[in-house]
């Protein structure tokens, strides 16, 4: 018998997520010189994951990846499975029997909490819902934020903070031609908010910002960055870091702060204020949110694992809306292991192991945010995908043959009466938003709501 | 806007940039590697890769250096496309050290 990835015996992968690291996977699998099926199968209509759903809609080039991933789509050995959630139309378990592998690579869709009270007041919202909204993703469709107080407070100091900050900075003709949802800059040209505050928990010297996400707050029409000179003292370990290798990004992020700190107010509409070395205590307000109670911290510790400690000291800002924006979680899916205390999939290098620390499943593996956490940009996940795909390569001789894949998986989605689209069926959607778009000088026009969109699929 | 490979690639040819291009956007002749600017997406991962900061977004260039941009755009289209790491030049870890890396 010819063993699995020989010409007549193709190696049956299902990959589950179609974002950047599932195309990536799929990509270091066609090039394995391998025969192999791919099915990507994607729980909403539309493939690409967070590059659709999550990288601002002003930041178009970024959005290019996409490209990347439509020509890996051309390839025979690759098939779409859209609209199936795994662990609800499917089985973790029924996939293990129809595949030779599994891979998941589902991201981490979930803000983390910040744990203190008042945290659900009405107007405390996560990044994750504003981003999905904003960026027409069908679950965030129907979410309401009020924008009538003047004030606006983000929690967190990384991009998606910065992506938060501004499109509340921006003016609606600074957005109105990218792909930004219609509904989106309906609510947005109706706002009223004028300081918006971007708060971390740590010193600038720590605020993880890309440098370049920074710069562009120099740039908005209608926005002043400011920061206060005097947050931006640094003690001697921020020194140290910022002085040394790893802390090059961190020196040119202090540069620009420096920027803020010298702008000079000149009449603008809006204000952008960093402020340092402040966590949350609680929220509080009167049927909805009104203010926001920080302590403030002070840093302590070696360069590189400086942590930040409550000294007492309250402070507070008044504001009628709170974006938190501290970090993801993976979302647990039933039949697969899940590590809860880091939000991600047990796993070794890629192999999923039973838990934390636990022997590997045999099949399972796992690639990008789900695997190693909610950290590293786009491109990260191409290494973090080909080092499971290596990994799963390895493990060819062992996999249990004979799987049906595909036909299989048709058998049991239909069985199951689920409504899938294939690749094709996505291209008249991807067709349809573009020319939506056209009318108004925009890129395209998404769907936000999964009915429309399976109606123009034809499915 | 683009991302640019300078001076310091020359001789070295690292190529721990290339593992986490989202486009596959490197080329690279018998010295160095250099980004098509056409392709490139200005995502900025492969900056912090560089064992000896050759990488740099175009408009922080250090001095003397933005002839490269012009390099970069003008030899990369031309040049066979590099999509997954190689092992560097053989006399890199000696430039590398001579940089001061």
């Amino acid at each position: 018998m010819s063993s699995l990835g020989d010409g007549s015996n193709p190696l049956r992968v299902a990959i589950v997520g179609s974002g950047p690291s599932g195309f990536y996977a799929t990509e270091a699998l066609i090039k394995s010189g391998l025969n192999v099926e791919i099915d990507l199968i994607e729980r909403l209509p539309a493939p690409f994951g967070l590059v659709r759903n999550g990288v601002a809609p002003d930041h178009p080039k970024l959005k290019q990846a996409i490209k990347v991933y439509k020509k890996v789509a051309q390839n025979p050995e690759f098939n779409f499975v859209g609209n199936v959630t795994v662990g609800v139309d499917i089985k973790a378990e029924e996939l293990q029997q129809t595949h030779h592998a599994v891979i998941y690579t589902c991201g981490a869709e979930t803000d983390r909490r910040l744990g203190i009270p008042g945290e659900d007041l009405p107007g405390s919202h996560t990044a994750t819902e504003f981003v999905g909204w904003y960026n027409g993703h069908p679950d965030y469709r129907d979410r309401t934020f009020d924008l009538s107080h003047e004030t606006a407070v983000v929690i967190g100091q990384g991009n998606v903070a910065a992506d938060v900050a501004r499109i509340l900075a921006k003016s609606v003709d600074e957005l109105k031609q990218t792909d930004i949802a219609q509904h989106a800059l309906d609510v947005l040209a109706e706002s009223r908010v004028r300081t918006i505050y971007v708060v971390g928990r740590r010193g600038p010297a720590q605020a993880k910002f890309a440098s370049k996400e920074l710069k562009e707050f120099l740039e908005i029409e209608n926005c002043r960055p400011y920061i206060d000179p005097a947050e931006l003292e640094l003690n001697e370990a921020s020194q140290l870091e910022i002085d040394s290798k790893e802390g090059r990004g961190n020196k040119k992020n202090i540069e620009i702060f420096h920027q803020f700190a010298g702008s000079e107010d000149t009449g603008k509409q809006r204000v952008c204020i960093a402020t340092f070395l402040r966590s949350p205590l609680r929220l509080e307000g009167e049927g909805r949110l009104q203010k926001v109670i920080f302590e403030t911290n002070e840093l302590s510790g070696e360069p590189f694992r400086q942590s930040a400690k409550g000294t007492g000291q309250t402070t507070e800002i008044d504001c009628g809306i709170m974006f938190r924006s501290i970090g993801y979680n993976g979302v647990p899916i039933e039949g697969v292991p899940f590590y809860e205390r880091w939000g991600t999939i047990p796993n070794d290098a890629g192999r999923i192991t039973s838990e934390q620390g636990g022997a590997t499943v045999p099949g399972l593996y796992t690639a990008g945010w789900i695997k190693r956490g909610p950290s590293g940009i786009i491109g990260t996940n191409r290494a973090c995908a080909v080092e499971t795909v290596g990994a799963l390569l390895e493990d060819v001789g062992e996999l249990d043959t004979d799987k049906p894949g595909r036909e299989g998986l048709y058998k049991i989605l239909n069985s199951n009466n689920v409504r899938y689209i294939d690749y094709a069926q996505w291209e008249k959607i991807d067709a349809a938003e573009v020319a939506a778009g056209e009318l108004k000088s925009k890129p395209r026009e998404k769907f936000t709501r999964r009915t429309e969109m399976l109606e123009v699929a034809g499915s | 806007m683009t991302t640019v490979v300078t001076e310091n690639c020359k001789g070295c040819r690292f190529t721990d940039c290339v593992a986490v291009c989202p486009v596959a956007c490197f080329h690279y002749d018998d010295e160095m590697l250099y980004i098509d600017p056409d392709v490139c997406i200005d995502c900025s991962a492969c900056i912090p890769e560089c064992p000896v900061e050759a990488i740099f977004e175009e408009d922080d260039i250090p001095e003397g250096q933005e002839h490269w941009t012009e390099i970069n755009a003008d030899k990369a289209p031309d040049l066979p496309l590099i999509e997954e790491p190689m092992d560097p030049l053989p006399e890199a870890e000696e430039r590398k050290a001579d940089l001061g890396f």
